[in-house]
């Protein structure tokens, strides 16, 4: 049985189909990456399946909970993280607050959860900037506390919203050793993803989204290959190539 | 430890200053520690949740107007009619707040709404006559401790000491908690906040329930003090711009803002009120305050306390024990303007 | 109560709904453009009947010619508040932008109140008591005219922004203020322009108020508190929502003074905004959330 199943996933915006009949699993402990190009979707389904939009038809299922509706917040709470496309730290608070807020959904004690806190901190580097505030973080720093947050709330799979954008080819490298590590510890991933160097070194499977519609999903090798994958994302002219 | 040092002597010196002034100044001292525990009250929903209230008079007229009633109709201790004023205040917060959360007011709209109710009980205490209506309602001076009324001013400059140190306290116990670090969380990002678990609905009603309940007390406190209340002096708009006048003077969002700003602006907004009223300027003072909210956004949009927090930490720490003020900087939480 | 009264007061609201609608459209147009919602502009309005006032009662100017120095005046008040305070408050939170302009409104209020004390002043002027029939109901005439007039001047605006190159610059600002700045338009001159315009409009209702209502300071915060119901309703940032919504409230107040007193007919616009917020926060005729 899948961790998360999306069945039949529909929602517009008025006339915007902007997902479109679109259904994926994604089994316990694997890593999944949604690609497509800009506009395709892919955000709209995160959104949808944290709580913040609601559906106009089709399913989700997580464990075997029907989840569609809820609020963000509850949906923390069984289990999804998530870490959105624009980073959002609590700017005023220190960077250990800002983790100790999330660690504080399974940890009743303020000094349970610092100290939760402060061992995510420590497993992404992120110990010497404890007391900064977030405010005076770098882009990958920035990053990186986004990831710390979602992983402070002990969840049991990760959605990713293009959390490699930005960075360099040595911290897309690291990121990606990171969340294999994350991934090692049993925690499933599913993430949006462009940078296709982070998507072939992580994932396991890939899917692809044109247009509000699923139109590919196989490994990433089989993925990449597709003619229609690579129409999608380059047009006709390269698929010559 | 100079800190400690430091904030003995004040209160040390603010313990003993009615002995040591005149009649005139305590009354000022009264009002300003008055109008910092009101800050306060506010500072709890505004200043750390982020949602602007410009409606909090309508918890200090609750505050007031059954303190007022229950003692005047039926004899019953302000004391106790205080707690009950309280109740009250938050259930009406509860209810302005299942409005607006429930509905997903922010900004603007949920400013409007606090607005609307704010009036709304001004207007239609204005038509009660049980509750004095357009005369408003005098308190006669029968002072017992139990009538909550005292001859002189020395025991109200007590209570309202306490009650301002009460909100200091009480504000710098939920800074630490769980619940501040929610309310801040909510405060800078509501959305990423409920993606991490909060449940915003949930601490933005205790916020306000919190805060409603406290203004209440507040309310209460003035129909004692002033012994005449009415529905334009502790409803409505006006009252509800004083109480946020001094937090966002002082810096909205931290523990000592409401008292900083407290003590820069009732000093200045008495003296114009006392100095201007008698030569017939009745509105001065109130120009002032539009002034200074103009001037404060504007310049000064932290408030005092951000000017004067780095110089004055250094001087209370010593020498450049800089990490750890950094820290508390950032724990404290202030409010930027994004 | 009769049918006969209520429609004598439905028509007599919806007139002075007329220059509500002038009233909201200002204010409308202020939001649209800058986002920021002006607290001070009941106050302005008073300020623009204060003018007329005082052009009459000295000149004897019927506020009818007057208007145009009100809505000059005022023009010219909207240029240098949004030149010298809005201006820089264009990206702080919604919230935060309130404050200011309470100020605003606080300090005109309150200089009328020094300047000109707090009483009621009620000139009578040569229309003042003249009626009309109109079936068998009747109007008062000065009601009429400022109906008559404020739609002219809603229509006149509504031309300008539809018709001139000014005016559709400052509805490419409302609409994208980046992407206005992309094409080549001085957005900070039509912020200022806009600003005017809209404080402009307030000060000429305001001296189509004069004949209908005793003036006092106070009635600052009451014109806008009722100018924020008037928006709500119809709509921050759509003019004909506050056309629409001005000529609703106008009746709707008018209608609710049949059954409750004078004096809490502001009960009767605030139950209608906190209702619109909560269930169709874009008003009747959407626009910007």
């Amino acid at each position: 049985m899948p961790l998360l199943e999306i069945k039949g996933l529909h929602k517009y915006f008025g006339g915007l189909r902007a997902v479109c009949d679109v259904s994926l699993c994604i089994e316990e402990g694997e890593v999944l990456a949604l690609i497509g190009p800009n506009g395709a979707g892919k955000t709209t389904i995160f959104n949808v399946v944290t709580g913040f939009l609601p559906a106009d038809a089709g399913e989700v299922i997580f464990g075997r909970e029907d989840v569609l509706g809820l609020r963000p917040h509850e949906i923390c709470a069984k289990g999804i993280a998530r870490t959105f496309q624009i980073v959002r730290p609590f700017l005023a608070m220190s960077v250990l607050d800002n983790v100790t807020v999330a660690a504080l959904l399974r940890n009743k004690s303020i000094n349970q959860a610092q100290k939760k806190a402060e061992e995510v901190l420590e497993f992404l580097g992120l110990s010497e900037k404890a007391h900064l505030p977030a405010s005076a973080l770098t882009l990958p720093d920035r990053k990186r506390l986004e990831l710390a947050r979602a992983l402070a709330t002990d969840p049991r799979i990760l959605l990713l919203d293009e959390v490699m954008a930005g960075l360099t080819p040595l911290e897309i490298d690291h990121f990606v050793e990171l969340l294999r590590i994350v991934n090692q510890r049993g925690i499933t991933i599913f993430l949006i993803e462009h940078v296709m160097r982070g998507v072939m070194a992580l994932s396991q499977r890939v899917a692809v989204l044109n247009y509000g519609r699923k139109i590919a999903e196989g490994s990433p090798e089989e993925v990449t290959t597709n003619r229609e994958v690579i129409e999608a994302y380059l047009g006709e002219e390269f698929l010559s190539a | 430890m100079r800190r400690c040092l430091f904030f003995s002597a004040i209160f040390l010196i603010l313990l003993t200053l009615p002995f040591l002034v005149s009649h005139y100044v305590v009354g000022i001292f009264i009002l300003i520690f008055y109008y910092a525990y009101l800050g306060q009250c506010w500072n709890v929903l505004t200043g750390y949740t982020g949602y602007i209230s410009l409606g909090h008079g309508i918890f200090l007229g609750i505050g007031a107007y059954t303190t007022a009633y229950l003692f005047l109709s039926f004899g019953i201790t302000p004391w106790l009619g205080m707690l009950i004023g309280g109740l009250i205040a938050a259930a009406v917060g509860l209810f302005m707040g299942f409005l607006g959360f429930r509905f997903g007011l922010r900004g603007i709209y949920f400013v409007l709404l606090t607005i609307a109710f704010a009036e709304l009980g001004r207007i239609i205490t204005l038509h009660i006559k049980a509750l004095g209506s357009f005369t408003g309602l005098f308190i006669p001076f029968k002072p017992s401790f139990l009538n909550f009324q005292f001859r002189g001013n020395i025991p109200y400059y007590y209570i309202a000491f306490a009650l301002m140190i009460f909100s200091l306290a009480l504000v710098r116990i939920i800074e630490r908690s769980r619940l501040g670090r929610y309310f801040i969380a909510i405060r800078e990002d509501e959305d990423a906040a409920e993606a991490l678990g909060v449940h915003s609905f949930r601490y933005k009603m205790i916020s306000l329930a919190i805060s409603g309940f406290l203004t209440a007390l507040g309310g209460a406190f003035y129909t004692n003090y002033i012994y005449y209340i009415h529905p334009n002096t502790v409803f409505g708009i006006i009252p509800s711009i004083e109480i946020i006048l001094r937090p966002i003077v002082g810096g909205m969002g931290t523990l000592f803002g409401p008292v900083v700003g407290s003590f820069v602006l009732t000093p200045l907004a008495e003296f114009s009120r006392t100095y201007f009223a008698k030569g017939g300027y009745e509105g001065l003072h109130l120009i002032i305050y539009g002034f200074l909210m103009i001037l404060v956004v504007l310049f000064l949009p932290q408030g005092i306390i951000s000017y004067i927090e780095k110089p004055l930490k250094s001087l209370l720490n010593g020498d450049h024990r800089v990490r750890r003020s950094e820290a508390e900087d950032a724990s404290f939480g202030d409010k930027r303007p994004s | 109560m009769s049918l006969h009264l209520a429609i004598k007061f439905g028509i007599s609201g919806l007139l002075t709904g007329g220059v509500y609608s002038l009233i909201a459209i200002g204010l409308s147009l202020i939001f649209g453009v800058m986002g920021v919602i002006n607290f001070a502009h009941g106050q302005m309005m008073v300020w623009g009947m204060y003018i007329a006032y005082w052009l009459f009662v000295l000149l004897g100017i019927e506020p009818y010619f007057s208007l145009l120095v009100s809505a000059g005046a005022l023009f010219a008040m909207g240029f240098v508040v949004q030149k010298l305070v809005v201006n820089r408050i264009l990206d702080y939170p919604e919230a935060m932008q309130v404050l200011p302009l309470i100020g605003l409104g606080l300090i005109l209020e309150n200089s009328a109140l020094l300047f000109w004390g707090p009483d009621h002043r009620s000139p009578q002027m040569s229309l003042s008591l003249s009626t009309i029939w109109l079936g068998d109901v009747m109007l008062d005439v000065p009601r009429i005219i400022a109906f008559v007039i404020a739609l002219l001047i809603a229509f006149l605006l509504f031309l300008f922004l539809k018709k001139t190159d000014t005016g559709k610059a400052i509805r490419a600002a409302a609409d994208n203020r980046l992407g206005a700045r992309l094409v080549g338009i001085k957005v900070d001159h039509i912020n200022n322009i806009s600003f005017a315009i809209g404080a402009a409009s307030v000060g000429a209702a305001g001296a189509l108020m004069l004949p209908l209502i005793p003036l006092c300071p106070h009635l600052g915060h009451d014109f806008t508190l009722t100018a924020f119901v008037i928006v709500i309703l119809g709509g921050l940032g759509s003019i004909t929502g506050a056309m629409v919504g001005g000529l609703i409230l106008g009746v709707a107040e008018s209608l609710g003074t049949l059954f409750i007193p004078p004096s809490m007919k502001q009960v009767v616009s605030f139950t209608i905004m906190v209702v619109i917020m909560l269930l169709k926060p874009q008003g009747l005729f959407g626009g910007k959330r």
